[in-house]
């Protein structure tokens, strides 16, 4: 099965010629690219990715293998993998496995040879697109029309795909003083284990849970967790939210943010390429520091279809000036685009759930 | 921030003859941070011995001394040209330790010179084993453990709480006898017994030994508004006991996952806060245990060092530019990268 000769069609024609490390059959999504030096476990692992088949512009991956801990949801959740030179031996004290034989056992299909050098850059000039990978349909023409035909994220809701269908309690912390009431729309582990760390329990409850529900629990605090593909088909999600804003602190991440947004009232629009990497400057408005943060969106909020004159930005990329961070200005609700529970990524913006901690207390005294 | 407008007036400090440890790679920093800081409209004072560097050529500096690099003679020039301000961090380690020795001369108080990217003090606190044992205990971050004795009764069990392998040093010895690595209890008493012997003082310091752990460095910078960035990491792919000097380095580190890493990024930041490098960059190495990830700090040079050039070219920024011009006042966030725009 390995070194099968694999195929990458885009929709719009373009070819790239490969070889599978892992899985086998054909794979569709948006093809993005992340620029993450390290951290493809956590990568491959994180809901925000279904619907997209990932590269990575680090040319070399694998070396560390596989382990049992960096995974941040029970599952591989991209659809295709795509990376210039996969390494089969890796070196690290704490690799339990291949990545190859990994992404196997999950029925992945990953490819390598590719020049995702030209790939990433055709991406930035043409903008994201959807592409098809293959071992069965060697065809450029015939799988650069599956890409085409294939769903892509606009107009789509995939979070009813990976959100919980039950509510859940995660297993650390359970007798904390906080309860936070996690909305999950594929959420991270390591937010709740960024919960955890600082004394909340974590309720994490399915995406169309309504607000009553919610506000039967009781919560300290609401977190709006982060998710694949665009928000605005989320209008169940939105509304929950809407309710909940004047009642208790919320905290929303990524596609947590951009609901927010929506619930205040803006609207949403698709990144020509997206923010997908590991190192990402973000300035904070208040303080002028700048975080190296965590990324990994295809969306953003207009700021300006937000009326609301008590919402105000809080944080941009210096990269190309997008909002990266909201708040309101009289009510504990705030939200960033990036991810401050990093994994994979740096520790820079651990200080926003120390802020949503404070935010809980604060009203609780 | 914009840039200082109370200094006009800097001097470099270049770093001399090419020898082992420190060649062309301080002519380009100086070079660049020459050229930096004249693009800012300072006047730049510039000192040093080797006139085959690209730095001493007329055009690089307003005043170029080619001069022997010692305190005395930086101080005479210093006396002559009046700076407003002294630059330590671009001329390796020569310029760094020639910096400290004028410091401790009174000369910089004297004239009213001040000290810009990095202090004596924090040079101090980097360069000094025992200083920078402390700052990183009280940082939460283990350097090898280590231990001096002064009889083979004592070194035994500084040995037995250490485990092997450890390094015997002689302390205070005539022209710097080295060292030796035991792996077992016989080669202590050999390698212990000869220390005390060639010890003037008699004692020897044992010390954890890393021989053989993943070595790794990171290239961090600072601004005056207390930014930090890594510009890179960088992985030896010969283990420590290679100086890094003799081995092939690779940028980025190829075998630390995500979680790994952000440890190693953390540490970093920390170091360079806790020694108080005030602006530029930092080279800080770390050894990882193979077995169990088991983490120490080896050293931190407050400056710019040799793997910042091979930095400065992997990732397209140029460490050297950026230190200069963070150094009279300019934050990170306001320089933009000439390659990403």
């Amino acid at each position: 099965m390995k070194n099968k000769k694999a195929l990458l069609a885009l929709e719009d024609g373009t070819i790239f010629h490969g070889t599978a490390f892992a899985g086998s059959g054909e794979a569709f999504g948006e093809v993005v690219f992340n620029t993450s030096m390290t951290g493809y476990q956590e990568i491959l692992t994180d809901p925000s990715y279904r619907g997209q088949i990932v590269t990575m512009t680090y040319p070399l991956i694998g070396n560390y293998g596989v382990n049992p801990e960096d995974v941040e949801s029970d599952r591989v959740q991209v659809e295709g993998f795509i990376v210039r030179e996969y390494e089969s031996v890796p070196s690290n004290w704490r690799s339990k496995q291949s990545l190859a034989d990994y992404l196997d056992h999950q029925g992945i299909l990953a490819i390598q040879g590719v020049d995702t050098r030209a790939l990433t850059r055709h991406i930035r000039l043409a903008g994201a697109m959807k592409g098809a990978i293959s071992t069965t349909d060697l065809n450029p023409e015939s799988l650069a029309q599956k890409a085409a035909d294939a769903p892509g994220l606009v107009g789509r809701d995939l979070v009813r795909e990976v959100t919980r269908q039950e509510a859940f309690e995660w297993p650390e912390g359970r007798h904390a003083p906080l309860r936070v009431v996690a909305v999950d729309c594929g959420m991270k582990y390591n937010m709740a284990r960024s919960l955890v760390q600082r004394g909340c329990t974590v309720t994490i409850v399915p995406a169309h849970t309504d607000a009553d529900d919610i506000r039967a629990m009781k919560p300290d605090g609401i977190l709006l967790s982060n998710g694949p593909g665009d928000p605005e088909p989320l209008t169940y999600v939105v509304e929950t939210v809407r309710r909940l804003i004047p009642e208790f602190p919320i905290f929303g991440i990524c596609l947590g943010h951009q609901i927010l947004g929506l619930a205040f009232g803006g609207r949403t629009y698709k990144l020509k390429f997206g923010h997908r990497g590991s190192n990402h400057p973000v300035k904070n408005l208040a303080t002028g520091k700048v975080e190296i943060t965590a990324q990994n969106h295809g969306f953003c909020v207009d700021m300006d279809s937000i009326d609301d004159p008590e919402v105000e930005i809080t944080h941009i990329n210096l990269n190309d000036q997008t909002v990266e961070g909201l708040r309101h200005r009289r009510l504990p609700v705030f939200s960033v685009q990036y991810h401050p529970e990093a994994f994979p990524g740096p520790h820079d913006a651990g200080y926003l759930f120390d802020r949503f901690v404070e935010s809980m207390n604060d009203e609780n005294s | 921030m914009p840039k200082r407008t109370d200094i006009s007036k800097i001097m470099i400090i270049g770093s001399g003859p090419i020898v082992i440890s420190q060649a062309c790679e301080f002519d380009y920093s100086g070079t660049q941070a020459c050229k930096a800081l004249k693009e800012e409209g300072y006047e730049i004072v510039l000192v040093n011995s080797n006139p085959a560097t690209i730095m001493t050529d007329p055009e690089m500096a307003d005043h170029t001394y080619i001069e022997p690099i010692t305190p005395d003679m930086v101080a005479m020039i210093i006396e002559r040209e009046r700076p407003d301000a002294l630059l330590p961090t671009l001329g390796g380690q020569t310029g760094l330790n020639t910096a400290v020795q004028v410091a401790d001369l009174g000369v910089l108080d004297r004239f009213g010179v001040e000290m810009i990217g990095a202090s004596a003090q924090v040079i101090k606190k980097a360069e000094d084993r025992d200083l920078f044992r402390e700052a990183m205990a009280s940082i939460g971050l283990r350097v090898p453990a280590s231990g001096i004795a002064r009889d083979m009764s004592s070194a035994r069990r500084i040995a037995r709480e250490i485990g092997y392998p450890l390094i015997v040093r002689p302390s205070f010895t005539l022209g710097g006898t080295g060292g030796g690595v035991a792996y077992n209890p016989e080669d202590l008493e050999r390698w212990a017994a000869w220390g005390l012997d060639a010890s003037l003082t008699h004692q020897i310091m044992l010390e954890e030994s890393v021989i053989g752990w993943k070595e790794f460095e990171l290239e961090v910078m600072r601004d005056g508004k207390d930014n930090v960035v890594i510009i890179c990491s960088i992985e030896n792919l010969d283990p420590m006991g290679i100086h890094t000097g003799d081995s092939i380095t690779v940028a980025p580190a190829q075998t630390l996952t995500d979680r790994e890493y952000q440890v190693m990024r953390d540490a970093s930041i920390a170091v360079i806060r806790e020694i108080g490098v005030d602006t530029g960059g930092s080279n800080i190495q770390f050894a990882v245990n193979p077995e169990n990830g088991d983490m120490v700090v080896i050293e931190m040079n407050p400056r710019v060092s040799r793997s910042s050039a091979l930095a400065s070219k992997a990732t397209g920024f140029p460490i050297a530019k950026i230190a200069a011009k963070l150094a009279v006042g300019y934050t990170l966030d306001e320089l933009p990268n000439d390659i990403t725009g």
